[in-house]
């Protein structure tokens, strides 16, 4: 089937799992013999041989033209700009490259972003409507809330059905602080798309329940994790003396940093060589550091600001433990990554990713007391750790990429 | 002609309360009371009351020709005697009949063989001693926990002063042999081994209630029409299954108590059949030839072995350092202590560490109180930290 994708990201260029997403599913839908046509807002520095990835910057079109095409809601909104730390993905624990520039430490999204999202999503969604009038297909797939104007728009030019996919929604990741105008973007998507794929159960409830849309309209379909274990640079690099408990995610509300810390602390007590890091950037770090020094473990507790690419795979390699203490997380693909390099992992009951993992220990993200038990009795017994990554790894050969495109194409099938 | 043997194992564990890493030093007692209270009257309720006055009655009804037998394990006779004396009277009543054999196992329904040859002797002496003073009975029947079995666990039970015990009937150990023979096992002079006919014990046990078997639904004259198909040179069909088959794991409702009711009259119905305790059917039998096991065989699982309980590095490590802890235990001279230790060797707290079927979601998760085996590891491993401080701590003799 030929597929018109509007996506927000793509490797090398994200800044989380969204774009990990994207790779891995729409290489196996193309496995599958589907052509793809993925549309970015920029997309100069990437490439991928198995689909036609075209950027919506540079688009032509004429200014007034769309304006009455858009839907209602989406006329009505005022648009003002937003600050950066409301950046649209914040719904996977890996934050991988923000930017295409390297250097400054503890950089957060706005160089992505703007300052100006949700104009930006307007005249992405915009310029979308022309690539719609330029490529012929037969399902429009869209990713999130950011590319929502832009698919409604390709379904008005194109009559096609769309099927929105829901990675994260907003109070994933703002609790209960949301920001107004993308929750209506939000709601028209999910109201208007024929169909909705939650990437968990648990965003599936969310979505029944939050925003009133009726269950039969979404089937939950699992992410899955693409293993490029012959790319592997780093060696496991576990010394098994000084141990090393990793917290890998946006320091943001949504991941829970917070617990992360006070947990490291309580650890601490009992076992003083462990050393703690926090990778990663966001808004709330600033607060992480200031509470390590209060708690006066700045010695064992390191923040490393923003990892990329083989930094991430490092410091996978050197850790001993991976948590992920998610407040709310829709799915959560970075534990997988971490079982990937035999990192036993916790993670938090609050994820989706913690209905389909067995061979992890989870916790509810809330209680720290729990939390720092069972990191203490991991980092305690070599037999845990060894046996939870055996298993895990068995288990991560079926979570698989081909497993979660098949459902999608059944999914295809059903809607033209 | 062969005769019906029927033993029914009665079990249950010391369940453990959740027990964080910051319990170690502050909580010392590690069972979870509400939750052992709470599965032993509904056990009680649903299985051995019933049961227990199902059989007093059919007992009672055959006149002596209706015969079985009970292993009970001290842990659950520990939890009944403390909680459930009603459920320990009816157990006695069936012992006054004379019908009703009572066999002799490990104290804390134990792996101590593997580990240790001295606390093994230990709780079968004691289990001996238990059973005697309960139900007034010398039992010349042993058998081992979850059906262990090896030629040098023969050996020693025969040391111990045993004329039977009893194994699983695996093609590995009975090559094309029958089940329903007496045997000789190996590097035994006067011990007898009887061997689980475990198609016919599962029949029963795991498919009564099956609707996709075959034999659904099955009737007591049909299961008593396969016993007398038998060949009559056959000598002892031996049906060994868990007591909670019987209003537990297959519920009242599956039709499994009116299907115990007609078992003895649709078997003796053949004039030729009769039932014998494991004790009554070794003595009237020569051994049919030896059954060599130079490995450990179990009743558990397609393996049939102790992969079970010892199948991977967490319960190497839980049940190594458990009996690492044996010396400094008995140093201690601390009847608590001990009777702790003895309790956390139950082999049900290395079964909940058993990865093999945790993926699949298997029926065996029924019986599982934790999340999932690590959850179990780690409660097991706070525990042992716990005991392992309290010996420091105990003002026993020095060592």
């Amino acid at each position: 089937m030929r597929i018109l994708m509007f996506g927000w990201e793509f490797p090398p260029r994200m800044s989380g799992g969204l774009g990990t997403a994207c790779f891995g599913m729409t290489k196996a839908l193309a496995g599958l013999g589907h052509r793809i046509t993925f549309v970015l807002p920029q997309a100069e520095e990437t490439s991928a041989p198995f689909l036609n990835l075209v950027p919506a910057y540079g688009v032509s079109f004429s200014g007034a033209e769309p304006k009455n095409l858009e839907s209602e809601p989406l006329n009505r909104l005022t648009v003002t700009p937003i600050p950066a730390l409301l950046s649209p993905y914040l719904n996977e624990g890996r934050y991988r490259d923000l930017t295409l520039s390297g250097g400054s430490r503890f950089r957060d999204s706005t160089a992505v972003y703007g300052l100006d999202l949700i104009a930006e999503v307007i005249r992405y969604g915009r310029a979308a409507g022309v690539v719609a009038g330029r490529f012929s297909f037969d399902i429009i797939h869209a990713h999130d809330w950011m590319t929502v104007p832009a698919a409604l728009l390709a379904r008005r030019i194109s009559g096609k059905p769309v099927v929105l996919h829901v990675h994260s929604l907003e109070y994933d990741r703002s609790g209960e602080n949301v920001n107004g105008e993308i929750l209506d973007i939000e709601k028209e998507g999910l109201r208007q798309a024929d169909r909705l794929i939650a990437v968990s159960h648990r965003t599936k409830r969310m979505i029944v329940e939050r925003y009133g849309i009726p269950p039969q309209k979404i089937s939950v379909i699992y992410n899955a994790v693409s293993r490029n274990e012959a790319q592997r640079i780093y060696r496991i690099e576990r010394t098994g003396k000084q141990k090393m408990v990793l917290f890998l995610g946006r320091i943001t509300f949504q991941k829970g940093p917070d617990y992360f810390v006070e947990a490291a602390a309580r650890v601490l007590k009992v076992l003083p060589d462990v050393t703690f890091v926090m990778a990663g950037a966001g808004n709330m770090m600033g607060q992480m550091i200031e509470r390590v020094g209060e708690l006066k473990i700045g010695n064992r507790f390191h923040f490393t600001g923003f990892l990329q690419g083989e930094e991430i795979e490092r410091i996978f390699s050197l850790s001993d433990l991976y948590v992920m203490p998610s407040v709310s997380e829709p799915f959560g693909i970075s534990p997988l990554e971490a079982m990937l390099y035999d990192v036993p992992v916790i993670l938090s009951r609050q994820s989706g990713v913690a209905e389909i993992l067995k061979h992890a220990l989870k916790v509810d993200f809330w209680d720290i007391r729990d939390m720092s038990a069972k990191i203490i009795t991991v980092l305690k017994h070599p037999a845990l750790m060894e046996v939870m990554a055996m298993k895990a790894k068995e288990e991560l050969r079926t979570i698989r990429w081909d497993t979660a495109a098949e459902r999608i194409s059944e999914l295809y099938r059903e809607m033209v | 002609m062969p005769s019906v043997c029927l033993y029914f194992q009665v079990h249950q564990p010391c369940r453990l309360r959740r027990y964080s890493f910051f319990d170690v030093g502050h909580i010392h007692n590690y069972e979870d009371e509400t939750e052992n209270r709470r599965i032993l009257d509904r056990i009680a309720r649903k299985c051995y009351l019933p049961t227990n006055a199902l059989l007093l009655k059919m007992i009672a009804e055959h006149e002596g020709k209706f015969r079985i037998a009970f292993s009970l394990s001290g842990s659950v006779l520990d939890q009944i005697e403390r909680r459930r004396p009603d459920v320990l009277e009816s157990f006695q009543r069936l012992a006054v009949t004379g019908c009703v054999e009572f066999l002799n196992e490990t104290d804390g329904h134990s792996l101590a063989f593997l580990f240790s040859p001295r606390e093994f002797k230990a709780q079968v002496l004691l289990h001996r001693a238990r059973v005697r003073a309960l139900f007034d009975q010398d039992s010349r029947t042993f058998r081992h926990t979850e059906l262990i079995y090896s030629n040098d666990l023969a050996k020693a039970a025969e040391k111990l002063g045993y004329a039977v015990i009893l194994a699983e009937g695996t093609k590995k150990i009975l090559g094309r042999r029958s089940p329903n023979q007496v045997y000789r096992p190996a590097g035994c002079r006067k011990l007898k081994i009887l061997l689980r006919n475990y198609r016919l014990s599962d029949d029963v046990a795991f498919r009564f209630s099956d609707r996709n078997w075959a034999e659904y639904p099955l009737t007591a004259a049909k299961y008593a029409h396969w016993l007398h198909r038998i060949s009559r040179e056959e000598a002892v069909i031996n049906l060994f299954m868990d007591y909670e088959t019987f209003g537990e794991h297959q519920w009242q409702e599956t039709g499994i108590f009116d299907f115990l009711r007609a078992i003895p009259g649709e078997i003796l119905r053949h004039k030729d059949f009769r039932f014998e305790t494991p004790g009554e059917a070794a003595a009237g039998h020569d051994p049919a030839g030896e059954i060599d096991c130079p490995g450990f065989i179990s009743w558990a699982d397609e393996e049939r072995d102790t992969s079970a309980w010892l199948g991977n590095a967490m319960q190497q490590d839980a049940v190594h350092t458990l009996y690492k802890m044996e010396s400094a235990i008995r140093r201690r001279k601390d009847e608590g202590l001990l009777r702790t230790w003895r309790m956390l060797q139950t082999s049900d707290h290395f079964y909940y560490m058993c990865t093999k079927w945790f993926s699949d979601g298997d029926v065996h998760r029924y019986f599982n109180p934790y999340e999932s085996p690590y959850e179990a590891y780690i409660n097991y491993m706070n525990i042992l930290d716990d005991l392992s401080q309290s010996i420091k701590n105990s003002k026993g003799e020095s060592p």
